[in-house]
């Protein structure tokens, strides 16, 4: 069972409230991330979860059980750190075995969960190396490992990706996902990158200054994000927003249109622009254009596959319609 | 950069250092294994012509000889053993976040700046003079009579006197390494499980192994030639005899140079096998 509460939740250092008051609910074997620009409190929330940090009022409660005072060790929960956090100068094993040294478990029930965990990590041939003597997505994996073994009600992950190159990233990426398909354990993820957000989580808590901005599902988000901030972070290329005379077509202060909602021709449409830079990935085809009369503006459209337009080129964009977000004055959606 | 021409260069640069260096450790060395071959007694005659290995079969069959060997090992292994001991809670503690933590750092590094023979001195006559020595106050405080530390307790003594001039040293280089351990391994042996006594074991003091082992070198290095604390304090009676005092007196007291030079090549004999064999030990830490 791993079903998270914060009620109330909390957190100052000295005069700073770097998380105002906040109420979250993680369900049982929810994979929820947490997503937001660095510095916004991400890790400072999941730090509050661990125990950590002691927070500065509201209550915590795991399975309906008030946590707010207990030790870290007691609340079940187990972290993978951003640094992996591996003991330097013992072997893999020892690594993974420390967590249940220190719980007085069997050696033979030890020896067993090793044993399962290092062969779904793929770990056992590494299994008398130094963490020095790895790399990194293998330290990554002793590090998960060693979460693992716990048996923990949820596994707490601080940007575990982030030290690693861009190949090896998409792969772990999966893997973890795999992980929480066969363990349906509760998750909580913690990450700056939206697309990690996207393809992992099934419930993406998006925060701004220790603030939520949005809880939703990954399509929720996508497809009806609350205000402008959620609406930008979320999707890959950035939302493009447009104001005043544009906007007040719509009935708003401002509107947004995604990269892939614009469509694009070279003879007509509602929008005349200027390309400035054309990236041409041959599955996709990224187009950073000028609009006309706003020439200091940026709008990326992306279209599928091939489209030969070059620097300098006139194109006509046109939105299409119901795909449009409106927001108003103080950035929030009008439905 | 690694020319032909920067190569000389970078020599040409270098060589008056390496000659001073050289000139330095070599004229002394040599003085000394030439005398240590010499019947040398500068007030009885004075050179009296070569002797062969004769100096060094008197060393070491003199029966002060042991002794002092023993007495050199009592008191590098017990500063040794405090200072490291004590360093490593003392770093503990300083690494506390605490009110008035850079004075208190200060404090404690200030013995170091302290010369031996001041703080011998000062020992000496305040702590430990069993008349008007603050120690001898607080034994007359539980109405103990006071120890007359330098003839009672002469080792015990010095070790003390020793340690607290090197306990600084000891507590700076362990301090560095504290500060350089990885808050998220405590934090991540935290959740593990691991109470805080744990965690020291566990996680610091492992951490801490290869700082343990410089201070160890280095401090072994130079205690092997302590001198001036013994000579302002027992003057190498009740036993705190150690070699290099036992050399002084052999060149000084005795005013036998050959003898003293024959014990000096013993000294460094000594010193270098220390040296090697803790060079191992770092060499093997540093290679982990
Ligand atoms: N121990 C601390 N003392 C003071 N301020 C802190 C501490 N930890 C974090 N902060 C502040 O809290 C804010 C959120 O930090 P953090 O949770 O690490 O952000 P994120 O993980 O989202 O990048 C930052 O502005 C940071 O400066
Ligand atoms: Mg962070």
């Amino acid at each position: 069972m791993g079903r998270i509460t914060l009620d109330q939740v909390s957190k100052s250092f000295g005069d700073v409230e770097v998380i105002p008051p906040l109420d979250l609910t993680i369900e049982d074997g929810e994979f929820t991330v947490f997503v937001g620009p660095s510095g916004c409190g991400k890790s400072t929330l999941l730090r509050l979860i661990a125990g950590l940090e002691d927070i500065t009022s509201g209550q915590i409660r795991i399975d309906s059980q008030d946590a707010t005072n207990v030790p870290p060790a007691k609340r079940g929960l187990a972290m993978v750190f951003q640094s992996y956090a591996l003991y330097p100068h013992m072997s893999v094993r020892k690594n993974i075995a420390f967590p249940m040294k220190m719980a007085g478990i069997a050696q033979d029930e030890q020896d067993r969960r090793i044993e399962a965990a290092t062969t779904a990590l793929n770990l056992t041939d590494y299994l008398d190396r130094r963490p020095g003597q790895l790399s990194g997505g293998q330290r990554q994996r002793v590090a998960i490992g060693r979460a693992i073994v716990r048996e923990p009600a949820a596994f707490l992950f601080d940007e575990p990706l982030s030290n690693l190159d861009a190949a090896l990233r998409v792969g772990m990426r999966l893997e973890i996902s795999e992980l929480h398909e066969r363990l349906k354990t509760t998750m909580i993820y913690v990450t700056h990158d939206q697309v990690e957000a996207m393809t992992m989580a099934d419930k993406i808590v998006v925060l701004q200054a220790g603030v939520i901005e949005q809880v939703g599902s990954p399509l929720e988000l996508y497809n009806t994000p609350c205000n402008r901030f959620v609406a930008g972070f979320i999707g890959s290329p950035k939302m493009n927003f447009l104001e005043g005379e544009a906007a007040a077509k719509y009935g708003a202060h401002s509107i947004g249109i995604r990269p892939e909602h614009l469509n694009i021709s070279t003879d007509e449409g509602a929008w005349k622009a200027t390309v400035g830079v054309a990236e041409h990935l041959g599955s996709d085809t990224f187009l950073y254009v000028h609009p006309e009369g706003n020439e200091g503006e940026t709008m990326t459209v992306r279209v599928d596959g091939e489209f030969a337009v070059r620097h300098g080129d006139t194109v006509f964009l046109t939105p299409r319609e119901d795909l449009i977000h409106k927001f108003d004055a103080e950035g929030l959606r009008i439905p | 950069m690694a020319t032909q021409h920067s190569r000389s260069a970078a020599r040409l640069m270098m060589a008056p250092a390496v000659v001073l260096l050289l000139g330095w450790m070599l004229v002394p060395l040599t003085m000394t294994l030439y005398f240590s071959f010499k019947k040398y007694l500068p007030l009885r005659g004075g050179d009296l012509g070569w002797v062969g290995f004769e100096n060094y079969t008197r060393f070491l069959t003199s029966s002060a000889f042991w002794p002092s060997v023993q007495t050199t090992l009592i008191i590098v292994g017990g500063v040794l053993a405090i200072t490291v001991i004590l360093g490593v809670l003392l770093a503990t503690l300083l690494n506390q976040p605490m009110w008035g933590q850079g004075a208190v750092r200060i404090l404690v590094i200030a013995p170091f700046f302290v010369m031996p023979t001041v703080s011998a001195l000062v020992w000496k006559n305040m702590f430990m003079d069993p008349n008007y020595g603050l120690l001898a106050h607080l034994w007359k405080l539980f109405g103990a009579t006071p120890i007359e530390w330098l003839s009672q307790a002469s080792l015990t003594s010095i070790i003390m006197i020793v340690s607290w001039q090197w306990l600084p040293f000891a507590t700076l280089i362990l301090l560095t390494a504290i500060q350089s351990l990885d808050s998220e391994q405590l934090e991540a042996a935290e959740m593990d499980g691991a109470p805080p006594i744990k965690r020291f074991g566990y996680i610091t003091l492992p951490h801490l192994s290869r700082a343990i082992t410089v201070v160890i070198l280095i401090q072994t290095i130079f205690l092997l030639s302590i001198f001036a604390e013994i000579f302002v304090t027992t003057g190498g009676a009740f036993g705190t005899k150690t070699l290099s005092y036992l050399i002084f007196q052999r060149v000084l007291e005795s005013q036998n140079i050959g003898l003293g030079s024959a014990g000096g090549v013993y000294a460094i004999i000594l010193a270098n096998i220390v040296a090697i064999f803790l060079m191992r030990i770092v060499g093997k830490n540093l290679d982990a």
